[in-house]
């Protein structure tokens, strides 16, 4: 065992994971040749898939190892990942004259259990029936490797890890409630649940991409949650304005929440094909008329008003609710009077 | 050899400063032995339960400054009991008795009571610095005393301690002689301060450098600080709630802009971000940003306040700043070392998290960087290859994915080969923890490659045996070894049981190791202690079997012998 832990002496395959311009280990040729043109590739770039199948086409790879799906998403990130079992695929290929073992099958009866959404392939480890087969390292690292990647179900002594390790893996997507995990000292827990005790209830185990669009105000002050409607957004948002102290701010807030909106709006009736890098129009002037669309709101009697005649403090006490209202219209409604508000509600709902 | 003089020696000595290095002369000859025992100045103890107090003194009778370390790290997360240990008072009691002419005391993970703090703060009448990191067991009239005895106190730094707050007005107990204060930061307590005594304090010692203050110190109270001390480095903001519009603001921007020493800013506990602006003028020099205990900073706020730091040399943040926010990161703070991403979700913020993509996109703007602490929802074995590949200089690299067991989400492999690029390519590692679905594989990589590794957390990872063999018979320079849920038992514990007198510490928990097989390394090596924690077991009234999993356990090498002050739950085998 301690002879192959030594680096210098010939441990193969296993780290051929950076390129060769460095001290890097590098054993045996055909991982030299692979490995030049693998430099450029180990550039990890992280564009729409598909993008660099044309580069691809020589890794075995993309031969049903996986679904379509999951090959396209190797072709993405180029040889980085794949690393060693990268240069192992190369050798099956160039020895079995292009008969790749199917990983899939080998890997079934690995008990690794898996949430793994994707789901296509059993989500298990092919690597470890790929390696097995192997005949090309030293004997010390063979029977590492052999003993490492047999199913851990020959491994009796396992039940309570691999227990908690099942019971996490099938977790969902948000972390499994294990105790001391994830490792943040109880210090920064106890302060974050006291202060985070201030703010506007909001699960404390959220996963992050499903959390509601309002700002947690930094301090213990209830929030403030009005509708905010804007022209040609279909859907309206809320904000809370305990967390501004201005106009400006307000405006600004308002920018954020329909930009994105708003140019997602624009290109699908345009086009009709959503596209993520379209770009986004800032929303300006919604407080002096000078944009293309103007702020108003409904106050406390019913009345639709222009933001930004009275005091701050005074307007967050008496508005109701908020529209973000194309400036073009605005001439055309007679504000404040309540015989227009009729048609004034017809027209902007 | 032996024609110098001590003086000239001693004088000689007097530069090595590292425990190190003064180790190792102690061990040319015994004059030499004789002249740095007792020109020792400080001494550094990271297992306070691996000497006696008693021994060191009589070791280094002249010493100085003593650091001490009490709970193995897991504490941190809750897996060690309370009452486990760590009491700081025996060694306070040694001292005092002996006659130390103790002036610098730092304490890290260890139980503090006020009564220490009290003999503390009579016992050494040139007393200057007071650090405390992850302590417990005083409250602020321990404080109270430190402040009213300690007449050249120059620093008290409380990081992230549980204190109990007292309302006693410990700050009001600074003497008006006392202008010697260098360093205060009492960010971490929960109470409030009497301000204007804080204002005074401030006002009176012209060398004060470092402050820090928690949220009971509002922004007017900043704002006539700030006034009083515009030679501050290091600063840490407590409350930072106002209108921007008001005069005071007005009058803090205005303080602000004197502070033009100003190169560490941390806190903004609750933060009403329209103020930010005033600070933008020192974030442009400031080298050190922290940023993790201000969840209401973010998004627009937060990356226009990164875009101000372009000399940043350590980042703490929130992974609310998300990937884009990590991007701009990478394009502003090209001279970036340190970087830490905390989880937002304790604060119930999560808005954005941080993947792969934030990590890869830091590597490649930041090559300076050094030191990483990362928590994120998913990782690659691509992404880790390429920052393996674009910061080759990592002495700490620390990974925390949210879910501990999970693979890399495009491959569905584990993450062997990410962290072995890892290991490879930063030749001075020397601290590493690993997360995300792990075989033995990357441990035989650990083994290999992470040859000036001390520290490795190990996490719901590995196969067999063979995956803690390796490191230990790789890593030579193994000093702590951490690890919990994993499949390791006594085979690997057994192998090579003299490894461990060479490490400081060894943690099991959760794993497979039998209390037969700890009995058996217990009776081998008398000079390890091999502690058990069965919280459980204490109620069983038969005495528990040898085959049984052992819950937790820590061993550490002593030179004294089992500890005295063990509750009932920990038995020493």
């Amino acid at each position: 065992m301690e002879g192959c832990l030594r680096k210098d002496e010939g441990c193969p395959q296993l780290l051929d994971l950076i390129p060769k311009n460095t001290e890097w280990l590098v054993q045996r040729d055909e991982q030299r040749r692979s490995g030049s043109s693998e430099e450029k590739k180990l550039e990890l770039r992280l564009g729409p898939p598909g993008e660099d199948s044309r580069e691809r086409n020589e890794s075995p790879l993309s031969l049903g190892y996986f679904s379509n799906k999951v090959s396209m998403t190797h072709t993405n990130n180029s040889g980085t990942k794949r690393g060693f079992i990268d240069t192992i695929d190369r050798k099956i290929l160039n020895n079995n004259g292009g008969q790749t073992q199917n990983p899939v099958e080998t890997a079934l009866s690995s008990p690794w259990p898996s949430s793994f959404s994707q789901g296509k392939a059993p989500q298990c480890l092919p690597v470890m029936g790929k390696e097995s087969s192997q005949p090309c390292c030293t004997k010390g690292v063979l029977d590492a490797k052999q003993k490492a990647f047999s199913p851990p179900s020959v491994n009796t002594a396992v039940p309570n890890s691999s227990q908690k390790r099942a019971a996490l893996a099938s977790a969902s997507t948000a972390p499994a409630p294990v105790v001391g995990w994830p490792p943040i000292r109880s210090f920064r827990k106890n302060l974050a649940s006291s202060s985070s005790a201030k703010m506007p209830p909001e699960s404390q185990n959220v996963v992050p991409d499903k959390v509601a669009s309002e700002k947690p105000v930094g301090g213990c002050r209830k929030g403030m949650f009005v509708k905010i409607n804007m022209d040609g957004v279909p859907i309206g948002r809320k904000v809370d304005l305990k967390a501004y102290d201005s106009y400006e701010k307000l405006s600004y807030a308002v920018d954020e929440l329909f930009r994105g909106l708003l140019a997602v709006q624009r290109d699908s009736s345009a086009v009709g094909i959503q596209n993520k890098q379209e770009e986004e129009k800032v929303i300006t002037g919604l407080l002096d008329g000078s944009g293309e669309y103007t702020l108003v709101y409904e106050d406390n009697e019913g009345d639709r008003m222009l933001v930004g005649d009275v005091p701050w403090h005074m307007f967050v006490s008496t508005v109701k609710r908020l529209r973000v209202l194309k400036s073009s219209e605005l001439s055309m409604l007679c504000l404040g009077s309540k015989q227009d508000k009729i048609s004034l509600d017809a027209a902007l709902k | 050899m032996n024609y110098f003089p001590e003086e000239v020696l001693e004088h000689v000595f007097d530069f090595l400063t590292s425990h190190r290095d003064r180790n190792a002369v102690s061990l040319v000859c015994k004059s030499w032995y004789m002249v740095e025992k007792f020109s020792r100045d400080s001494v550094f103890i990271g297992n306070c339960y691996a000497i006696s107090p008693e021994r060191l003194i009589e070791r280094f009778p002249r010493f100085r400054s003593l650091t001490l370390k009490g709970k193995p790290h897991f504490a941190d997360f809750n897996l060690v009991p309370n009452d486990w240990g760590g009491f700081v008072y025996p060694w306070i009691e040694a001292m005092a008795i002996s006659g130390v002419n103790l002036e610098e005391l730092k304490l890290k993970r260890m139980v503090v009571s006020d009564e220490s703090l009290d003999l503390l703060s009579r016992s050494f009448v040139n007393f200057k610095s007071l650090i405390l990191v992850s302590c417990e067991g005083f409250t602020t009239d321990g404080l109270a005393a430190i402040a009213s005895n300690c007449r050249f106190l120059r620093e008290l730094d409380l990081q992230e301690n549980e204190v109990e707050d007292h309302k006693g007005q410990w700050l009001s107990c600074f003497p008006d002689s006392c202008t010697s204060l260098v360093s205060l930061n009492f960010a971490c307590l929960k109470g409030e301060v009497n301000l204007a005594s804080l204002e005074r304090l401030v006002a009176r010692c012209c060398n004060l450098k470092s402050l820090s203050l928690n949220h009971g110190v509002p922004l007017d109270a900043l704002q006539k600080i700030l006034v009083q001390a515009p030679q501050l480095v290091d600063l840490g903001i407590g409350s930072y709630v106002h209108d921007p519009d008001s005069e005071t603001y007005h009058k803090l921007k205005c303080a602000i802009q004197k502070c033009t020493s100003i190169r560490s800013l941390s806190g903004f506990l609750d933060v009403a971000p329209p103020c930010l602006p005033a600070v933008y003028q020192i974030c442009l020099n400031v080298t050190s940003l922290n940023l993790s205990y201000a969840p209401g900073i973010h998004g627009t706020e937060l990356i226009k306040l990164i875009q101000h730091c372009r000399k940043l040399q350590r980042l703490w943040i929130l992974d609310c700043i998300g990937d884009k926010g990590l991007g701009v990161v990478a394009s502003t703070c090209k001279e970036l070392q340190e970087l830490r991403v905390f989880p937002s979700y304790v604060f119930g913020v999560g808005r954005a998290a941080v993947t792969e993509e934030g990590l890869v996109a830091i590597s490649a703007g930041c090559p300076k960087l050094h030191s990483l602490l990362y928590f994120c929802h998913q990782m690659t074995n691509a992404a880790l290859i390429a920052v393996a590949k674009n910061c080759p200089n990592f002495y700490r690299f620390r990974l925390c994915i949210l879910d501990p067991t999970k693979p890399d989400p495009v491959t569905m492999e584990p993450l062997d080969e990410g962290f072995g690029a890892i290991v490879q390519s930063s030749k001075s590692l020397r601290r590493l923890s690993l997360s995300g679905l792990l075989t033995d594989r990357v441990f035989l990589y650990i083994g290999m490659y992470a040859e000036q590794l001390e520290m490795l957390s190990i996490a719901f990872a590995g196969d067999s045996d063979k995956g803690m063999l390796y490191v230990l018979n790789g890593c030579k320079k193994l000093k702590k070894l951490e690890i919990r849920d994993s499949p390791f038992g006594n085979g690997a514990l057994l192998t090579d049981v003299g490894k461990y007198e060479a490490m400081r510490s060894l943690w099991m928990s959760s794993c497979e190791v039998t209390l037969e097989g700890c009995k058996t390394l217990a009776k081998k090596m008398p000079r390890l202690n091999v502690e058990i924690i069965n919280e459980k077991q204490q109620l069983e009234a038969s005495p528990p079997d040898d085959r049984q999993k052992v819950e937790k356990m820590y061993l550490y090498r002593t030179l004294v012998g089992p500890r005295r002050d063990a509750p009932d739950f920990v038995w020493t085998l």
